[in-house]
């Protein structure tokens, strides 16, 4: 499709994201809500749906959909009732989802996210709070379908925007912003495959300049960021085709197929569901007091967003460093903590952004990272010309995280100090410029270039141990002469 | 008010019960007589009154994040018209 076909039209994109909230148990009784069980294993008689029981509210549940609502700037509802949204399905046992209907838990709000034009605020409509389905297994059985109701009751909140987005590049920083945010909290553990965060996207287009939205069709289940991209680009490419076409865009929900990228229909919307909303007669109201709310700001820890302007302006590391030091939680509090006893910083984003970064790549991200003093240390010596950033990173750090032992006392250990004695270094200068004599003839006569060649011989003859700088400084005092 | 033709057809489609001619005549009757009776309300001035949305005074009824009370499978499973040692059944849902 040519560019002046896009730019005629503008694409208007509302996402729906639900986030499994990382509870132990369910949103209104104890049962498990960890993944991956045996089927219909994490069932009790609330689940199942028996009559005579009495769901109560998780309390964990409804401070994390508070937390998610405070770092988002939305308006916390302080007087919330649950409603019963009534519609059968073999995967919902009640015959109702119970959800919010007419209190959200949290109103407005807004998510930033960066553009091509700099930062924008992407709109909110609502987050709210709801229960999870089951699952239906369709190919199990031939004559069947087989359902398994531990995620049923499994607590959720939906993230809804306001049609806001207009481009899939736009939708697939939102999604990552959300998902780095819940993390960040601590909410959800924002895990796509195994569906602990899941979107579902709405997307129409109009002419530019329109202020009427277009027919939408809404792509569900989308598991991975890639596929909210790929359904968004697929969806905007067929809408423009069909209406340059002449012909129109039909109301329709519609799948996403990751295999060759294209979405096909599932349903067309003949009416609206009628869902029958009523408050939920058998849940307890809940109210929050302005002062609890605050209680939960309070403890909010500081957000990605405000860790990377404060790691720019008052660590002055460059656009670049600061996202990807506040990308992820514990890289932020360890970077935090090693400037504490530094005072490097660009050269502790290097080591924490390499070195540490690879470690725990390698040995995965539970693991435990050395004692950011150590690490500060470490630092220091290849500050002060004591050892080289590549024996530091290659020797002493792996050396490091298996003993936790001062680095200074480890490169003595192990002899790998760099030497700044001049009588040592003048035998190694000297020798490396007598074993090359045509080499210093044509240095002599301006190939100035060659003195890379004579450090690295110095380097090989010291074993790795002569200052550079000062082997360099050495090397061009002896050959002027 | 009156209830509409269709309508209680239509509420019987949500509700997934099904009802002959004769009964939908007979509860469409039921039905209106019902809602002759609750539209009394409508008489009383109500402005200013906030809606109710809940009937107790229980408020804040909040449990702790333990897990606990879970049934068994076989237990979870005996109930249900038809099941395996694994799974709930029923008729497929979608065509393959």
């Amino acid at each position: 499709m040519t560019k002046e076909l896009y730019s005629k039209y503008e694409a208007v994109i509302g996402l729906e994201i639900h986030a499994q909230l990382a509870t132990e148990s369910k949103l209104f009784c104890g049962d498990s809500t960890a993944f991956g069980a045996e089927p219909n294993t994490h069932v009790s008689p609330v689940t199942l749906g028996h009559p005579g029981t009495l769901p109560v509210t998780n309390r964990k549940a409804v401070d994390y959909a508070i937390r998610l609502g405070l770092a988002c700037d939305c308006t916390i509802e302080q007087h919330n009732y649950f409603a019963r949204k009534n519609y059968f399905y073999p995967d919902l046992p009640k015959g109702y989802q119970v959800s919010q209907h007419t209190t959200p838990i949290c109103k407005g709000g807004h998510v930033a996210i960066k553009t091509a034009d700099g930062e924008k605020l992407v709109q909110l409509n609502r987050i709210h709070m709801e229960e999870d389905a089951g699952k239906s297994i369709h190919d199990l059985d031939d004559n069947n379908s087989c359902i398994d109701l531990n995620r049923a009751g499994t607590p959720l909140v939906e993230i809804v925007t306001e049609p806001d987005l207009h481009s899939a590049e736009e939708a697939w920083q939102y999604v990552t912003e959300i998902r780095k945010l819940v993390r960040w909290l601590e909410i959800c553990d924002g895990n796509m495959e195994e569906g602990s965060l899941r979107c579902d996207a709405n997307v129409s287009i109009r002419l530019r300049g329109e202020t009427k939205l277009g027919t939408k069709v809404e792509v569900k289940n989308l598991n991975s960021i890639r596929n909210v991209k790929k359904a968004i680009e697929f969806e905007i490419d067929r809408m423009i085709g069909l209406v340059e076409a002449g012909e129109s865009i039909r109301q329709q929900t519609r799948s996403f197929d990751a295999a060759t990228d294209t979405t096909f229909a599932i349903r067309d919307k003949e009416e609206a569901n009628d869902y029958r909303y009523f408050p939920d007669p058998d849940l307890a109201p809940f109210h929050l007091t302005a002062a609890f709310i605050e209680d939960i700001r309070k403890d909010l820890p500081a957000l990605p967003q405000a860790l990377a302007k404060k790691f720019r302006s008052e660590y002055l590391l460059s656009e670049y460093d600061s996202s990807q030091l506040s990308d992820e939680k514990t890289t932020a509090a360890y970077f935090e903590s090693v400037v504490e006893h530094t005072p490097h910083y660009k050269a502790a984003a290097n080591w924490i952004l390499g070195p540490v970064k690879q470690y725990r790549n390698e040995a995965g991200e539970a693991v435990s990272l050395p004692d950011p003093a150590l690490i500060a240390a470490l630092i220091a010596l290849v500050e002060e010309g004591k050892l080289s950033f590549s024996v530091a990173s290659s020797k002493i750090f792996p050396a490091l995280i298996a003993s936790e032992k001062h680095p200074l006392q480890l490169a003595e250990e192990m002899n790998l100090l760099q030497v700044s004695n001049s009588d040592d270094l003048n035998q190694w200068v000297a020798a490396a410029l007598n074993a090359m004599p045509e080499k210093v003839a044509e240095y002599k006569k301006g190939k100035k270039g060659l003195i890379g060649l004579f450090v690295g011989e110095v380097k090989k003859l010291s074993k790795g141990k002569a200052d550079p700088k000062l082997v360099t400084q050495l090397l061009e005092e002896q050959l002027k002469a | 008010m009156e209830i509409a033709s269709g309508t209680v057809a239509y509420l019987a489609n949500l509700s997934r019960l099904h009802f002959n001619e004769d009964e939908q005549a007979v509860i469409t009757d039921e039905l209106q007589q019902m809602l002759a009776f609750v539209e009394k309300l409508q008489e009383l001035d109500t402005t200013g009154v906030e809606p109710l949305m809940h009937m107790g005074d229980a408020v804040n009824v909040l449990r702790e994040d333990k897990v606990a009370g879970s049934v068994t499978r076989a237990e979870a499973l005996k109930n249900a018209p038809v099941h395996d040692e694994q799974f709930f059944k029923v008729p497929k849902v979608i065509r393959k």
